[in-house]
């Protein structure tokens, strides 16, 4: 097995801060693989990618990149990958080609090559048509895209990808998803930071947890759905109802529903996600039991850090969390 | 947990390449006055209005002494550009930074040396461009120099100044951080440098105690440096000669760049440890 990117151990405290940022955190990633690394804000995500890619010292522990020490030699490592993300640091009063081309020329391409290349990656990310007009009149998701185009005109073996859908509309938010998984099907190894459990879930092949500077879990979306119990219908019927309730339910999934006392919801999984959500309704519908209220609740980073560590993620805002609680 | 061997790529940055990417993020810093129509005007406009208010509302007070206040003054004038020009170095990195820029120009393979050097040469043309705009206009408002010769070595020597005073703005910069920071500390620099000085009138008329720190203050030896290259010996203060005043000029220059572009380098990486 070879890994495309290591690191071991890697600590960080940031100067004027008694509380580490990194706190001795170590990930491996397969070539060719999507890793999310998955935590609320000022969980350490963007110190660890900064130190992979050569932004930041860090205090202790090591690091490669393809096979090369981001300490030892950071030009060697420069050579090899693209970063791009929230901050969307693309140029306001470039037109998205010459951003694109400035990029490829630094990656050290020639003119006629950062041009071809520049011409090839907009085409990709689909772009080509605004590609002649300035930056500062792109939608906030057309940035992103040119964000994307500008980390990878460079051809890099490994992408990083610092929360690339952070303060952009939901329904932009599959496109771009789509684009990352389409432009990384070639192979690239990607390393993306996200606050949502739904985009490592959509997009990685392993998924890190990160809470405080530490890992505190690790594996693939399906084990960690397993640890947090995945998407769920809650549903309220009359007390009365109850019995009836259970039988029909069971009936339906081959199991007893679990019971929320606190809540008072009868909570069944969601296997077909909105499809279980209509067999629910339908079983309910023909034993005549009248629903009061019922919705699909998709387990959010909140309730991974609420059964991974018994808190909640302290400074995720809520009102930026992904899943709507009601979704079709 | 991984027997992935470290390989050495030997990856070096030629001198070549280095020049390369100066010139790419030179070329960018530029773009950005060229494409921001409110730069352009800060950059063009303005200093054409300093200028003519400067001859047409004080000119008339100041003149007592000067056969042509004009003359007195473009040279002064030149000056003044190339700092307020240097100031751009201190808001232009610290925008940069903020937006995330750097950040991915560090994380190229390029030159780690050309976002400081790219930015200190844009300025240096940017400086260089509205220099020759002021003499253009001060020619057209009567300013006319000894010796074409004379006025081109004083215009270099304030270019010159400019750029080393550019990596002065960019310790304040990476300091300061913020462009709003960055800008009210250049301006706490700028303003008691450009006007206790010689740049608009002779330091004669000041108080006896300003006049010591007005009259030897680095702005005050390159205008009046300036002023003598451009106008003749007579221009200067009685008892001082060309060479002499172009020397100290130079000392002042390299020692100033000496002290600065080290330390900004130093801000620089100290920004990303």
């Amino acid at each position: 097995m070879s890994f495309a990117v290591v690191a071991d151990s890697i600590t960080k405290t940031y100067k004027g801060s008694d509380v580490p940022a990194l706190g001795g955190v170590s990930i491996s990633i397969e070539r060719g693989k999507v890793y999310g690394l998955l935590g609320p804000n000022g969980a350490g995500k963007t110190t660890l990618i900064r130190v992979l890619a050569t932004l930041l010292k860090p205090d202790s522990g090591r690091a490669t990149v393809e096979g090369i020490d981001v300490l030892a030699d950071p030009i060697g490592v420069r050579t090899k990958i693209g970063l791009g993300g929230q901050y969307a640091a693309v140029d306001e009063f470039l037109t998205g080609r010459e951003n694109v081309v400035q990029v490829g020329r630094l990656y050290n391409l020639s003119v006629a090559e950062a041009r071809s290349r520049a011409d090839e990656v907009l085409e990709r990310i689909n772009l080509v048509d605004a590609a002649d007009r300035p930056v500062r009149t792109y939608s906030g998701g057309m940035r992103r895209r040119l964000d994307l185009a500008a980390s990878l005109v460079g051809k890099p073996d490994v992408l990083f990808l610092d929360e690339p859908t952070t303060g952009i509309d939901p329904a932009s938010r599959v496109d771009i998803w789509d684009l990352i998984e389409d432009l990384v099907s070639g192979g690239t190894t990607l390393l993306l930071t996200t606050q949502y459990l739904e985009e490592a879930d959509y997009l990685a092949d392993m998924i890190g947890v990160i809470d405080h500077g530490l890992l505190i879990a690790e594996g693939t979306a399906d084990e960690l759905k397993e640890r947090i119990g995945g998407v769920v219908i809650e549903l309220r019927v009359r007390r009365d109802d109850h019995d009836r309730s259970m039988v029909a339910l069971r009936g339906l999934t081959g199991s007893e529903p679990m019971y929320d006392d606190e809540h008072d919801l009868l909570v069944v999984p969601a296997t077909d996600g909105s499809q279980s959500l209509i067999e629910v309704v339908r079983t309910m519908d023909t034993a005549g039991i009248p629903i009061l209220d019922i919705q699909l609740h998709k387990p959010t980073l909140d309730d991974v850090f609420l059964s991974l560590t018994g808190h909640v993620a302290e400074r995720s805002s809520r009102t930026d969390e992904l899943g709507s609680e009601v979704d079709s | 947990m991984t027997a992935t061997p470290v390989r050495p790529t030997h990856a070096r940055i030629s001198p070549q390449q280095a020049i390369k990417d100066m010139l790419i993020l030179t070329k960018r810093n530029l773009m950005r006055i060229v494409r921001m129509p409110q730069l352009l005007l800060f950059a063009t406009v303005q200093p054409v209005m300093f200028l003519l208010l400067f001859t047409y509302v004080f000119g008339g007070a100041i003149a007592g002494p000067f056969d042509n206040y004009i003359d007195y003054l473009i040279p002064g004038i030149l000056v003044n550009t190339v700092i307020f020009g240097a100031t751009n170095t201190a808001t232009g990195l610290t925008e940069d930074l903020a937006a995330g820029v750097i950040d991915r120009f560090r994380s190229l393979p390029m030159a780690r040396s050309a976002v400081l050097a790219g930015r200190t040469l844009a300025d240096f043309v940017r400086s260089s461009a509205v220099n020759t705009l002021m003499i253009f206009v001060g020619y057209l408002i009567g300013f006319r120099p000894a010796s074409i010769g004379g006025l081109l070595a004083g215009l270099l020597l304030a270019l010159v100044f400019g750029y080393s005073m550019s990596w002065v703005f960019a310790v304040m910069g990476l300091v300061g951080r913020t462009p709003e920071a960055a800008q009210s500390a250049s301006f706490l620099v700028v303003f008691p440098f450009v006007f206790a000085s010689s740049v608009f009138v002779p330091v004669q008329s000041m108080p006896s105690w300003l006049q010591v720190f007005a009259e030897n203050q680095p702005v005050s030896v390159i205008a009046t440096t300036v002023r003598g290259l451009a106008l003749g010996v007579e221009a200067l203060p009685s008892g001082k000669s060309i060479e002499g005043m172009v020397m100290l000029s130079i000392a002042w220059i390299v020692g100033i760049f000496l002290v600065a572009a080290p330390l900004g380098v130093r801000y620089y990486r100290r920004i990303f440890s």
